[in-house]
């Protein structure tokens, strides 16, 4: 701890910090634009700048380190003067486009030209570029507007490892790009969106499904269903003002009643179903292992509710509800595949459902349905794409729209959204269970999967507090936990005393990480959980903006609420899941839920 | 039968040249902080950076594409197009420049219809700027491959050039 002065008052500054983060809790704000707490700090807008007694040029406050004694001005004429023209550089090679552009409410340039009290333009020139990329099905690039703050490069490289953008070229042809004449599309990238997160202008964007969607409400040949993610309902109120972790379940079902829907379904009925789905495919994947070994009879396997042709013995077996996941795991670690559980996505089961099991109940012809399904997510654009995501030829879900995008609609449909009563989902597939809730966020499948896979096995419920498997609970980018199977019921024994390692990462930075681990053959554990984005869908890149810890840890713990409320709180208990399967499916991981619910993954390329 | 075809020679030459390239990545320790230095390597031994050699190099190195593609486009010393079989190297430096150096880089552009860091069709000609190539007093100096030109006229151009076949 040391003193220095800041606009002639004394602060205490701690080692380490920069003369930003000083001034920050100090409640003395200084203009940034590139800086992004904890993820961004190179200095390479140059905002930031001030004046510090005895330097000699102007320095960048959120790279400098604050030392003893340090005196430093924050809005001196010289100051002022250099971060204007630093913001007139920027904009002579920036569309001035603003009453037409997408961002211009949540534009952080344009806020900042509005701090900055920058009210002339004297600077125009040459243009430095001119591609709007749309190849990639999740993400559209507009390089036009990009101000190279690099933003998107940090969050792509070193917080998802992905590397899909890094700056190109030099000097006035810089871009920020995937790198030769390579599009988004064709390059290694995941579509997980969080450079849309980060990015402050409307540079990057997920690609628009609106114009989709309000055409097949518009048609009237048309039945148009939609179902909302997990994590949409603990960030959707944010566009309307509402403080972060504010729950808007009831609220977001009556605007898309509203907007023309003929069905509100609930992406968490089929994350009740995924449970069950992928909780016996990992009890079937641990006795395909234990029939290897010799640990038990293929008589004694019969006598179990396990898939009929028991899957490959391959430990530890990952999940796969996040697209992005999926295509970085397909891109990066293509020989270890067989780990991804075979399980669709969540809302890729509603969506094959509704155009079979709904579509028969309610004798509509398949090809006149229409799944919306709303996604706290960019890459699930991505994934409806995929070929095998269709059955019978027709696609299981229609359009995939952000939780951004939802907001839009609402707000252009003439909502008041604030003001809305609360309605219920529609039945058969709106009722969901507390397990279900959690998938919203890192740590929410694992535990909702052992609150059912542990009582499959042993008859008694999770022996945890409150159900919630504490350790994997949080923010960090990897967090493990053990437990054992001890009392278990007669036909498991043999899962008698076996421990059970888990793991849970959210960021793919982090799941390059377990995965070099089973790569090394080093990994101890037999179920991972891995979510794309840094505190998984509570932060996707298609939700609300800004992220920051403090949002997601909001986000988080009403997550957490809208499960504690819930009278069932594991997914095998849902009834209309019962339902579903004596009137339907029949037995989890049996022929029709195979054919409708799971899939298969593809080699790709990792340049 | 006279005329020999010597696509096979080239398939080999180019897979002695990936040898080459894996053992130069390996005498590195294939670590991303020696990126500069490999690439250097590859250029000599390939001639340019074209894409299939920086992908190779993404390959062996676990590096993004766009990590090794902004490392090359960066530095004015790599080249993704292949050399000419001549490097014409134009300098601007302050001298040659108020002499005239920008007409005469002009008037190469035009004549050969390709621009800065290009290669003619041919592979006749490279074009490259250079800011001084310490021969002012000679301004405009135009360097083709080690040839210095002195005050070089944009209007005779033809003349130097046929020089070089």
């Amino acid at each position: 701890m040391f003193t220095m002065t800041i606009n002639q008052q004394q602060v205490t500054a701690r080692a380490g910090e920069t003369i930003l983060e000083v001034a920050k809790r100090n409640h003395i704000q200084i203009p940034t634009l590139c800086h992004l707490e904890g993820i961004h700090q190179l200095g390479a807008c140059r905002i930031c700048v001030v004046e510090v007694e005895g330097a000699k040029s102007l320095m960048a406050s959120c790279v400098t380190p604050a030392t003893d004694g340090m005196v430093v001005r924050t809005h001196t004429p010289k100051v002022r003067k250099a971060r204007k023209v630093l913001y007139e550089l920027m904009l002579s090679d920036h569309p001035t486009d603003c009453l037409h552009c997408a961002r211009s409410n949540d534009c952080e340039f344009r806020q900042l030209g509005e701090v900055l009290q920058v009210d002339v333009s004297r600077f125009a020139g040459q243009r430095s570029k001119n591609l709007v990329d749309t190849s990639s099905a999740a993400i559209v690039r507009d390089n036009n507007k990009c101000i190279l703050c690099r933003r998107c490069v940090s969050v792509c490289n070193e917080i998802q490892g992905v590397g899909a953008l890094n700056a190109q070229n030099r000097g006035f042809g810089t871009s920020i790009s995937p790198g030769g004449d390579l599009l988004l599309g064709s390059a290694v990238c995941a579509a997980c969106g969080q450079c849309t997160l980060v990015c402050p202008v409307n540079a990057l964007k997920e690609k628009d499904a609106t114009e989709m969607v309000w055409n097949a409400l518009a048609d009237p040949e048309l039945t148009v269903v939609v179902q909302t993610a997990p994590a949409v309902r603990a960030a959707l109120g944010e566009p309307f003002g509402m403080p972060p972790g504010t729950l808007v379940t009831g609220k977001m079902a009556a605007a898309l009643r509203r907007m023309g829907f003929d069905a509100v379904f609930d992406t968490n009925f089929t994350a009740d179903l995924t449970i069950l789905e992928e909780g016996y495919e990992l009890l079937g994947r641990l006795a395909a292992g234990a029939l290897a070994s010799g640990a038990v009879t293929r008589e004694q396997l019969d006598k179990l509710n396990l898939p009929g042709h028991l899957p490959a013995p391959v430990l530890p077996m990952i999940t796969s509800c996040s697209p992005g996941w999926i295509k970085y795991a397909e891109h990066f670690y293509s020989p270890y595949l067989d780990h991804l559980s075979s399980c669709k996505s969540p809302h890729m089961m509603l969506g094959a459902l509704t155009k079979t099991w709904y579509a028969q109940k309610q004798g509509i012809d398949p090809k006149r349905l229409y799944v919306v399904s709303v996604m706290p997510c960019t890459a699930k654009k991505y994934e409806v794409t995929r070929p095998e995501m269709a059955t019978d030829g027709i696609a299981n879900v229609d359009a995939v729209l952000t939780t951004r995008e939802l907001a839009h609609m609402i707000r252009e449909a003439g909502i008041d959204f604030v003001h809305l009563p609360d309605e219920p989902f529609d039945s058969p597939m709106g009722q969901s269970t507390g397990a279900a809730d959690i998938f919203g966020v890192t740590g929410g499948v694992m535990e909702a999967a052992l609150r059912t896979v542990y009582e499959v096995v042993t008859g008694r419920e999770l022996p945890f507090e409150k159900l919630h498997v504490q350790p994997i609970v949080g923010l960090e980018r990897i967090k493990t936990a053990s437990f054992q199977f001890a009392d278990v019921k007669p036909e498991w024994s043999f899962l008698e005393g076996v421990t059970a390692q888990i793991a849970v990462t959210s960021g793919l930075a982090g799941a390059a990480h377990l995965l070099d681990e089973i790569a090394a053959g080093k990994s101890p554990y037999v179920f991972i959980e891995v979510m794309g984005c840094p505190g998984g869908c509570i932060s996707g890149g298609g939700q609300p903006r800004p992220v920051n810890d403090e949002v997601r840890r909001k986000r988080l713990e009403a997550i957490y609420r809208e499960d504690e409320g819930k009278p069932i709180r594991k997914s095998h208990e849902n009834p209309d899941i019962k339902t579903l399967y004596s009137e339907f499916l029949g037995n989890p991981g049996g022929h029709v839920a195979h054919q409708l619910l799971h899939t298969c993954y593809t080699v790709r390329s990792r340049t | 039968m006279d005329q020999q075809c010597d696509c096979q020679t080239a398939v080999i030459d180019e897979q002695k040249a990936y040898q080459t390239l894996l053992q130069v990545i390996e005498d590195y320790d294939r670590k991303p902080s020696n990126l500069i230095q490999i690439l250097h390597m590859a250029q000599a031994i390939f001639g340019y950076l074209p894409e299939t050699v920086q992908r190779f190099i993404c390959e062996q190195m676990e590096l993004p594409f766009s990590e090794v593609s902004g490392v090359v486009s960066f530095y004015s010393y790599f080249t993704t197009q292949p050399k000419g079989r001549h490097t014409i190297q134009v300098c601007l430096g302050t001298a040659c420049y108020v002499r005239g150096g920008k007409k005469v880089l002009d008037a190469l552009k035009d004549l050969l219809q390709i621009d800065v860091g290009e290669t003619t069709a041919d592979r006749r000609f490279s074009l490259e700027v250079k800011r001084c190539i310490g021969a002012c007093g000679l301004a405009p100096a135009v360097a083709i491959d080690s040839v210095v030109h002195k005050r070089v006229n944009p209007n005779k151009l033809q003349d130097m050039l046929s020089q070089y076949e």
